[in-house]
């Protein structure tokens, strides 16, 4: 079986692993099977993966954490959406039914990694320790950034689709740069080794059809860069089904960049974890790129200004339903005793404290200043801006005295 | 002072940044081993290895995109794109990426990216390979574009783009790649700041303004004009964002007559833009309409006629013979 990969690629892979990662590079169809997963949607574990170490490694405050995480941002992301209709935002993007692949991705990463979301990682946002109320800033039209990217590695949200990816290899080329440097000057003497930064790039099923993927991967393979291809598969890019997209399992397209790719349960947290740590610790060891492609449910739609009842039927939407990420782990944590009634409510309760707290976040962002979002375009003195600038400024004067002014209009 | 080529001194520009800061670093197709299609890059893979002179994929958007994540990690990336008319697939990543970051970030972030592009017709190459697409660029808030006319300037803007912190494309006049001239490679003069324009020659009757290839046909008409008594100063813009209104309006405002020419098509180009600044800033100064001078609106045309496509001495003496008859 391990033959039908190109193993000399991947001898740093044990042949256990690749075997289970070759049995289940198959599809045996409807997506049920053909990818890791440690739990199944009634939360039973799958001891016999090679991956089920990585999750037993995990502690019981870690396992409540990554419900905690999980409850979390569906909490919030309810209230974003909530918001929406309220007039209270321009647009949301739903994150519901993707929190394991973003939570379980997001845990595995270390602080000095660093993320390049697309729009939709909000869930991804929270275990980078992201403000989540900065994340509605941009949806509230006061911000196209909202977070300082320096304080938590997590890059801002990238609206052209795929068009990050190629920074996150770009990045990961910077990282193996570092380290040639550090080595040049004698700084890393071998014995101790540096910490070795990875880079994730989180995109989906929809943005795999994007250039920027295919010369992205091209790139990594070719460099060995250390960057994980984080592929969330939630089954729809707004109205047209992943058949579109590839006519074959997304993760298969791996190999012939000559790279692993594998698909995992994107709704079994655990699953998740183990796989993406196991690829960043691949891609800090210095073997390349990993493709992994988290398969996964866009519960919702694909932003409150989308209509999924015109493109999909209810009965797909059942089906997803009973494989919730959030169901399947609460009912993993309580037969295994990690987590009982108290901690359920007390989670439910920060959520809502959360929400309420991101919604008065939301009525009292301030709008930035026309002049003052004219004066980031360059970061050096640039004469036309400031001729623009002051011409604005002048203009804006012989308003001073109108209402109407200081609500941006005339 | 020693004389170089354009080429050399561009190379000599990006072989000192490399020297002098080891984050600069180099990428593009073809730039490492063979040094480039037009040999720019000639030697620097051998002098500074290849993980500082990148040979990279055959994938121009993955160049500019790559770059950008290096910028974000604390690196000065200078890509070279082969040529012009293949910039397009990386024309995304410029305009929606590159360009924006800072401005989306707050400030936050730079991304002090170096894009090359060597520019421009007249040496008889097949489709693809002569065009001018600045002014594609030039609309495109965030990003600045200069344009060398003389190895002086070829090696201290690529100093001083590699040194901004904003992306800067510079479109290097690829047929001028062999023109000789002195380069001061200790002291940049008059060439410090790449975002002025230059007065190259001094005159009272009427403006040229030209830049990168255009700038020796300039000189070239401006010498004829003065046969025919016709005294024409040249402005080499150097700078197509920002542009140095200021000199340019100033030699407008003494000579009362402006042409300005450019290979790019005239529909759109930035002489358009060029003389709505000057008539909303000097009109009564003006003694006729600014001209415009460039080529005309269709693809690059083969090479056996573009000489009847580019600007030549001809063409702008016939712009100078339409403002002087107002």
């Amino acid at each position: 079986m391990a033959g039908q990969l190109p193993t000399t690629e991947f001898d740093d892979i044990p042949d256990a692993l690749l075997d289970e990662l070759e049995s289940l590079a198959h599809d045996r169809g409807e997506g049920q099977l053909g990818m890791v997963q440690l739990l199944d949607e009634d939360g039973h574990f799958n001891s016999g993966s090679h991956f089920s170490e990585h999750a037993k490694r995990l502690t019981s405050d870690e396992l409540r954490g990554l419900y905690r995480d999980m409850a979390t941002i569906r909490r919030f992301d309810a209230e974003a959406t909530a918001l929406q209709r309220q007039g209270q935002l321009a647009l949301w993007v739903p994150v519901r039914g993707q929190e394991a692949a973003q939570i379980g991705s997001g845990r595995a990463t270390r602080p000095e990694d660093y993320l390049f979301p697309t729009y939709r990682e909000h869930g991804v946002a929270l275990t980078r320790g992201v403000e989540l109320g900065e994340l509605l800033r941009l949806f509230r039209g006061v911000s196209n950034g909202g977070w300082d990217p320096r304080e938590t590695n997590f890059h801002l949200y990238t609206l052209v689709l795929a068009a990050q990816v190629p920074h996150a290899v770009g990045y990961a080329m910077g990282i193996q740069r570092d380290a040639a440097r550090a080595a040049a000057a004698g700084r890393d003497s071998g014995a101790q080794a540096v910490p070795s930064p990875a880079v994730v790039a989180y995109f989906g099923d929809g943005a795999s059809s994007e250039g920027d993927i295919h010369e992205s991967m091209v790139f990594a393979a070719s460099f060995k860069s250390p960057v994980v291809f984080f592929c969330q598969n939630n089954q729809w890019a707004i109205s047209v089904p992943t058949e579109v997209q590839s006519r074959i399992p997304l993760h298969h397209r791996a190999k012939g960049y000559g790279f692993p790719g594998l698909r995992v349960d994107g709704n079994d947290v655990l699953a998740v974890h183990a796989v993406t740590e196991w690829a960043l610790a691949r891609a800090r060891s210095g073997k390349g790129p990993v493709l992994i492609e988290a398969y996964t449910y866009r519960q919702g739609a694909h932003t409150t200004a989308d209509d999924p009842t015109k493109y999909r039927l209810s009965e797909e939407e059942q089906a997803w339903l009973v494989k919730d990420p959030i169901a399947r782990f609460e009912k993993y944590l309580r037969a295994e005793g990690y987590a009982d009634d108290a901690f359920f409510a007390d989670v439910a309760a920060e959520g809502d404290a959360l929400a309420a707290k991101s919604r008065k976040d939301v009525l009292a962002f301030e709008a930035p200043s026309l002049a003052e979002a004219m004066s980031h375009v360059y970061a050096e003195r640039h004469p036309l801006v400031e001729e623009e600038i002051a011409w604005h400024l002048g203009y804006e004067s012989g308003f001073a005295d109108d209402e109407s002014a200081k609500e941006g209009g005339h | 002072m020693p004389t170089m080529t354009l080429a050399k001194a561009i190379n000599t520009g990006l072989r000192d940044a490399l020297a002098a800061d080891e984050t600069v670093m180099l990428m593009g197709e073809d730039i490492g081993s063979l040094g480039g299609v037009y040999r720019v890059t000639e030697g620097l893979k051998a002098e500074f290895g290849g993980d500082r002179v990148i040979d990279s994929p055959l994938a121009e958007s993955g160049i500019v995109g790559a770059s950008i994540g290096l910028a974000l990690r604390g690196y000065r990336p200078v890509d070279e794109i082969q040529f012009d008319g293949f910039v397009f697939p990386a024309f995304n990543q410029i305009t929606t990426q590159l360009a924006k970051i800072h401005a989306r970030s707050a400030g936050r972030l730079t991304v002090p990216v170096t894009i090359r592009i060597p520019y421009g017709g007249g040496i008889g190459s097949v489709e693809h390979h002569s065009e001018s697409p600045e002014a594609l660029f030039a609309h495109t808030a965030g990003v600045r574009i200069i344009t060398p006319s003389n190895p002086h300037d070829g090696y201290w803007m690529t100093r001083r783009a590699i040194e901004c912190e904003d992306p800067v494309i510079v479109f290097e006049p690829k047929r001028r790649y062999w023109l000789k001239g002195e380069v001061n490679t200790e002291e940049p003069g008059a060439s410090a700041d790449p975002f002025r324009a230059h007065v190259v020659r001094e005159g009272t009757d009427a403006t040229i303004v030209a830049y990168g290839p255009l700038v020796p046909v300039a000189l070239a008409a401006a010498a004829a004009a003065a046969e025919d008594g016709r005294s024409v100063e040249v402005v080499d813009l150097r700078s197509l964002s920002p542009i140095d209104f200021d000199t340019v309006t100033a030699s407008a405002e003494k000579t009362g007559r402006l042409v300005v020419a450019h290979e790019a098509p005239t529909f759109g180009g930035l002489g358009g833009e060029i003389a709505a600044r000057v008539s909303e800033r000097a009109f009564l100064s003006l003694e006729a309409p600014v001209i415009r001078v460039g080529g005309f609106h269709m693809p690059y045309p083969v090479a056996k006629v573009e000489g009847q496509y580019l600007p030549d001495i001809d063409r702008i003496l016939e712009a100078l013979d339409r403002a002087f008859a107002y």
